[in-house]
């Protein structure tokens, strides 16, 4: 797949990226599901990687590839303090979803408001030289550049969350899911493995999201922290197939196109409103009458077809 | 100093009974079906845009519409539980949410291609207007839209005690086996308790009409207001969702007031968390079960 990409032309490039962005926050997103966690906050990950790569990149001086990790450490300390006050006070179910949501929200609105990092003016990255650019140091470059690096954090993700749901954890996590209460008493450590899983996940979400401020050139905190990307981040694993691996990348493959489809056709015949309506619409038939999401559909289909 | 402080808060005061309908509406939902309605804000807008619709039609206060937003509001509850939603009750959370969140999307969808993004202002006499009590000024419309909202909410808890399909919904929420088992028709009872839990949000978007200007993005706003103050209140905990929303109208008052207008949501963020950590299922709620 990577390979065909200096055979794309940049449409595809630039649409390819944006799916294999959402491929890699559902990865992310979905990791946290193993463990029972419905995060519907993952924008403060995401932000917060966002952020803290452009700043210490920008303002700091610092290389790009040092923010990054300063950015995953920042999410992953955030996503750990999340879970820990969630499983320390034992907030569960639709409680925990909405705790996420809290401190999603509150950071927004502190972000909003910090002049240091733009508040709601945004933060703006300098425009980098195409010619005398080297995307390696910088980190930032055409589409080709974004759209192989997403591909290859993708890649990465999805084979680290394979590897880790083979592991004791993965164990511990899908008992977790399963029975709490009854992982608790065979002696799973379900705080920490709780705090794990979160951490792991919001420092992954960190990284996605600090490649994708460098994406963008500029970060807002109502479209990279607030609600709406939280929201947008989730549906494609859901929609894929929740709890299978490759149901988010499948998923992102599937609502990405859509997303962007429905906003031309939306723009085509001068209909405000037209493309949510559509996205709306096909989500709701997909949700309807594909309840596991699309990937579990497939694998049962070819299962059924070879047998 | 005083007079200013007791203007802010009468003023919080009035906004949280209003905010306390809409909340009403989530927590009965959840209560009875445990269903979260993430669609919550776009069902208050569309509440709203009816408020505006009958006012600029036919002049009247907008507190005398709530009625009949509230009307339109439950047929579209009733018709939705009916015909999705019930399929929906026993999936998992994050299906219903996508559910929610499509029927979300379609509606602001709908809202920005029939009336654009910009802001319907509603323009009166009243807007100017307040009632002088001592030192107190209560602003006209919040007053009235107030005042319409505690009479829903009277009503509302009179036909859930004394009604015989109010207590059939409360029957469902307490028991649903034993309710299914003494004769209640849970599907017929779970679309008038969507009826009315959107009902609620209509008539609460047709009374702050005239008070907030009406948007389809206000929509995401109402929905996370009435989310803390159900949580804060305790879910399904009808108590709670109006001394919640006393409590979240307050304090956004005051956090306007003491820090700034743009971070007037802090404070009762900030509530949610430490509600959520000292007695996780709310300060009304009951454990689940």
């Amino acid at each position: 797949m990577a390979a065909a990409g200096p055979l794309l032309d940049s449409f595809w490039q630039s649409l390819l990226t944006l799916v294999f962005f959402y491929a890699f926050m559902g990865l992310t997103w979905n990791l946290m599901m193993s463990a029972g966690l419905l995060s519907l906050g993952h924008g403060l990950f995401l932000g917060l990687g966002a952020y803290a790569t452009a700043v210490f990149t920008a303002t700091g001086g610092l290389s790009p590839w040092i923010s990054i990790l300063i950015g995953a450490a920042i999410s992953a300390v955030a996503g750990s303090a999340i879970a820990w006050i969630g499983g320390r006070f034992s907030v569960r179910g639709v409680q925990f979803a909405l705790l996420t949501i809290a401190f999603a929200e509150l950071a927004r609105v502190l972000f909003d408001n910090w002049d240091f990092v733009g508040s709601t003016g945004g933060f703006f990255l300098k425009a980098i030289n195409p010619d005398t650019n080297r995307p390696l140091l910088t980190l930032r470059g055409g589409t080709l550049f974004f759209y192989l690096a997403f591909v290859l954090i993708t890649a990465g993700a999805y084979f680290l969350i394979r590897a880790l749901m083979a592991s004791r954890w993965g164990y511990r996590w899908r008992g977790i899911n399963e029975d709490e209460d009854a992982a608790r008493a065979l002696g799973v450590p379900a705080l920490r493995s709780k705090v794990l899983v979160v951490a792991i996940s919001a420092g992954l979400a960190g990284v996605g999201g600090g490649l994708f401020g460098f994406l963008q050139g500029s970060l807002f905190p109502d479209s990279i922290m607030g609600l709406r990307i939280s929201i947008e981040v989730l549906i494609a694993p859901i929609i894929g197939g929740v709890g299978s691996l490759f149901g988010p990348i499948v998923g992102a493959f599937f609502v990405v196109p859509l997303m962007e489809g429905s906003n031309v056709l939306g723009q085509r015949m001068g209909f405000y409103g037209l493309n949510t309506m559509i996205y709306g619409a096909v989500i709701l038939g997909v949700i309807a009458f594909l309840p596991d999401g699309i990937w579990p559909r497939i694998v049962r289909f070819v299962a059924a077809r070879r047998s | 100093m005083t007079a200013l402080y007791l203007n802010v808060i009468s003023g919080g005061i009035l906004i949280g009974v209003v905010y306390a309908l809409i909340a009403l509406g989530l927590t009965i939902i959840f209560g009875v079906m445990r269903v979260v309605n993430f669609a919550h804000g776009e069902m208050v807008v569309i509440g709203m845009y009816i408020g505006y619709g009958l006012w600029s039609a036919f002049k009247l206060p907008p507190w005398m519409l709530a009625p009949v937003a509230a009307a339109l509001l439950f047929a579209l509850g009733y018709a939705l539980q009916l015909g999705i939603v019930n399929a929906f009750i026993d999936r998992p959370q994050h299906a219903q949410f996508v559910l929610f969140i499509s029927f979300a999307l379609m509606i602001t969808g709908l809202h920005l291609a029939l009336f654009g993004p910009d802001s319907w202002p509603i323009q009166m006499v009243e807007s100017m207007q307040s009632y002088t009590i001592g030192p107190v000024r209560l602003d006209v419309l919040r007053s009235q839209a107030a005042l319409m909202a505690l009479l829903l909410i009277i009503g509302l808890m009179l036909f859930l005690r004394f009604s015989t399909l109010g207590r059939s919904i409360r029957a469902a929420a307490d028991n649903l086996i034993g309710a299914q088992v003494i004769g209640i028709r849970v599907r017929k009872v779970y679309a008038v308790t969507a009826g009315i839990g959107m009902a609620c949000a209509g008539a609460a978007g047709a009374l702050i009409a005239p008070i907030f200007d009406t948007q389809p993005f206000l929509a995401t706003d109402f929905t996370l207001i009435a989310f803390i103050i159900v949580i804060v209140g305790g879910l399904g905990s009808l108590t709670g969702a109006l001394l919640g929303g006393v409590l979240i109208g307050l304090s956004e008052a005051l956090a306007a007031l003491m820090i700034s207008p743009a971070l007037k949501t802090t404070f009762s963020y900030a509530l949610l968390v430490l509600v959520l950590l000292l007695r996780p299922n709310g300060l009304f709620g009951e454990p689940e079960r």
